[in-house]
């Protein structure tokens, strides 16, 4: 049985730190009133917080759009940021190109892009070095 | 089991303004037939609505003195907070004594209690098998919202008993110990509480089990009763118990400081202590180890149950806590002697547990269905979140729509819409004529 996907639209303010991060708040509200297990939402909430923050602080914030169907949730984080030169080095824990001020607030441990990766089932990043980058995150809800 | 809330509304003061509605943390309260309604499900008792209602149509339940079996040995229980709200009380130990004149047979402060609790913290905060960062349990609105609103969280709340109901245990203990002659039916602990949350939490005690404490009082009751026997001149005959650690759980910051451990967070007020929720969930804050968290500004001090203001309290305990020992209670002789051992009756019975009380439906299918009503409705309201509808935003009120408990028409912008377009038919129904 198929049916349209339940989609959410957020803008991510690139110019406002404080605020990043609020839209994976709104998404966990909106799956725990769909009655997703703790489980699902930790995870999609801790990988969308990621992204959030990555979008901010390396490319002047984005999108989040979130769509939900009965068997998975698929977050999709778009930018039109400097995009990323290696990704396979950008995926290595550790990594980070984060100015200093950013890792004196306690981000830019260079785990983002490895956490996402690892609580989400599927993901894909796409990028172009002065265009953007598009990451597409799928967690299947599973029983 | 039902749970039993101690913050009620008086209908007939009740004129169905939106202060309330605006105000509450959890949206919680709803206008219906011009009168706020309470919805037990979501309240957590912070009695944010007590403190906004205009025409005080809110009010706290509390036990009466006056309702009391003043023929039985009662026994006080004053909140740490309690001490901070006299502007000439220049040592806790005139308060001590004016408790007993005014009638109390014993007093019992909740600030030895909380000495005991800081100690017992300390060990459990050595143990490796707690996740990080452990949550105070102390505020018991806070423990309640996370219960309701942040399933990961809750393995993260310290079950160790609060302050109170130790203070309650170990006031009945001595009292029997004192007077061997009393039944633990003579017995009765009275809790002086600053806030209603605490009278909750009294209420709801685990199933089958007893509340340590019989009787709650409030703060500003009490306070007047003993203003009157306080200012006479005395030479205080028995004196407090407690030293600076207990006495600086009134406020903010002053549980966690105890600890001697500063990777810790201290938060207070409704809203802002949601936030930290909510960052916490997500893993925001690393290596973070205890995070103490209250409903009210300040603190306990803030609760609204108080006389004083928050800030003027949290500065007279100051000056009483200078000149007391750091601690005056110890842990018992029986205590464990292992560093992180803490005896198993320190804790609740049952773990914090998640009740989802947000959930759409039951059925998945059903929840994600009704969630794409919700946004279709969303899309034709104003945004305005004027809360004429009866509900605290146009988000809840497309919620309530769905749920079958409110009619699209309650929109006031929708019905000006809605009388609009009949107008223009008639109109141009008249000039066909």
């Amino acid at each position: 049985m198929t049916q349209d996907a339940l989609c959410f639209h957020f803008d991510v303010d690139g110019n406002n730190f404080v605020s990043a991060g609020e839209a994976s708040v709104q998404v966990k509200k909106l799956l725990r009133q769909m009655g997703f297990s703790p489980e699902l939402i930790r995870r999609v909430s801790i990988a969308m917080y990621e992204g959030e923050i990555n979008m901010v602080i390396h490319a002047g914030g984005g999108e989040a759009d979130i769509c939900v169907d009965q068997n998975k949730v698929t977050v999709t984080l778009s930018d039109h940021g400097k995009g990323i030169a290696d990704i396979a080095l950008a995926m290595q824990e550790g990594y980070s190109t984060a100015p200093e001020n950013i890792r004196a607030l306690g981000f830019g441990a260079g785990m983002g892009l490895p956490n996402m990766k690892r609580y989400a089932d599927n993901m894909d990043i796409q990028s172009t070095v002065g265009e953007g980058t598009t990451i597409l995150m799928e967690f299947f809800v599973g029983e | 089991m039902e749970y039993t809330h101690s913050v009620s509304l008086d209908r007939d003061k009740c004129k169905g303004c939106t202060n309330c509605l605006k105000r509450c943390p959890t949206e919680a309260i709803r206008i219906r037939d011009g009168h706020a309604v309470i919805d037990p499900r979501h309240c957590i008792d912070c009695g944010e609505c007590i403190r906004v209602c205009p025409y005080k149509a809110k009010t706290a339940i509390f036990d009466k003195w006056e309702d009391m079996d003043h023929d039985k040995y009662l026994i006080a229980l004053p909140a740490p907070s309690f001490f901070g709200q006299f502007a000439k009380l220049y040592d806790a130990d005139y308060l001590v004594s004016a408790l007993l004149e005014a009638g109390f047979s014993d007093v019992f402060e909740v600030a030895k209690a909380a000495e005991i609790i800081t100690e017992y913290t300390r060990r459990y905060m050595k143990r490796a098998d707690v996740p990080r960062p452990v949550i105070s349990s102390a505020c018991p609105v806070i423990v309640r919202l996370i219960s309701l609103r942040f399933p990961l969280l809750c393995d993260h709340v310290m079950t160790m008993m609060p302050p109170i109901e130790l203070a309650g245990k170990m006031a009945r203990e001595r009292a029997k110990l004192q007077h061997p002659e009393l039944d633990d039916e003579d017995i009765k602990t009275v809790f002086i509480s600053p806030c209603p949350a605490k009278v909750s939490w009294v209420k709801n005690t685990a199933e089958g089990e007893k509340s340590p404490v019989d009787y709650c009082v409030s703060m500003s009751d009490m306070y007047f009763r003993v203003l009157g026997v306080m200012n006479k001149p005395s030479n205080p005959e028995r004196g407090s118990e407690s030293g600076m650690i207990g006495m600086s759980w009134a406020s903010t910051g002053g549980e966690s400081s105890a600890l001697m451990n500063d990777r810790y967070l201290a938060a207070d007020g409704i809203e802002n202590v949601i936030r930290v929720l909510d960052e916490i969930e997500t893993g925001r804050f690393q290596g973070l180890e205890f995070v103490e968290l209250n409903a009210c500004n300040g603190g306990c001090v803030g609760g609204v149950m108080t006389v004083e203001n928050p800030y003027i309290a949290r500065v007279r305990l100051q000056t009483l806590r200078r000149y007391l020992p750091v601690s005056r209670n110890r842990l018992p002789a029986d205590a464990p002697k292992k560093a992180d051992e803490v005896p198993a009756n320190m804790f609740t019975v049952v773990p914090l547990q998640y009740r989802n009380t947000q959930m759409l439906d039951e059925d998945r299918m059903t929840s994600i269905r009704k969630m794409q009503q919700i946004e279709q409705i969303l899309e034709t309201l104003p945004a305005l979140d004027c809360g004429s509808c009866g509900a605290p935003s146009c988000r809840a009120f497309a919620e309530d729509i769905v749920k079958g408990e409110a009619n699209e028409m309650q929109c006031i912008v929708r019905m000006r819409e809605h009388l609009q377009k009949l107008l223009e038919q008639e109109r141009e129904g008249s000039e066909k004529e």
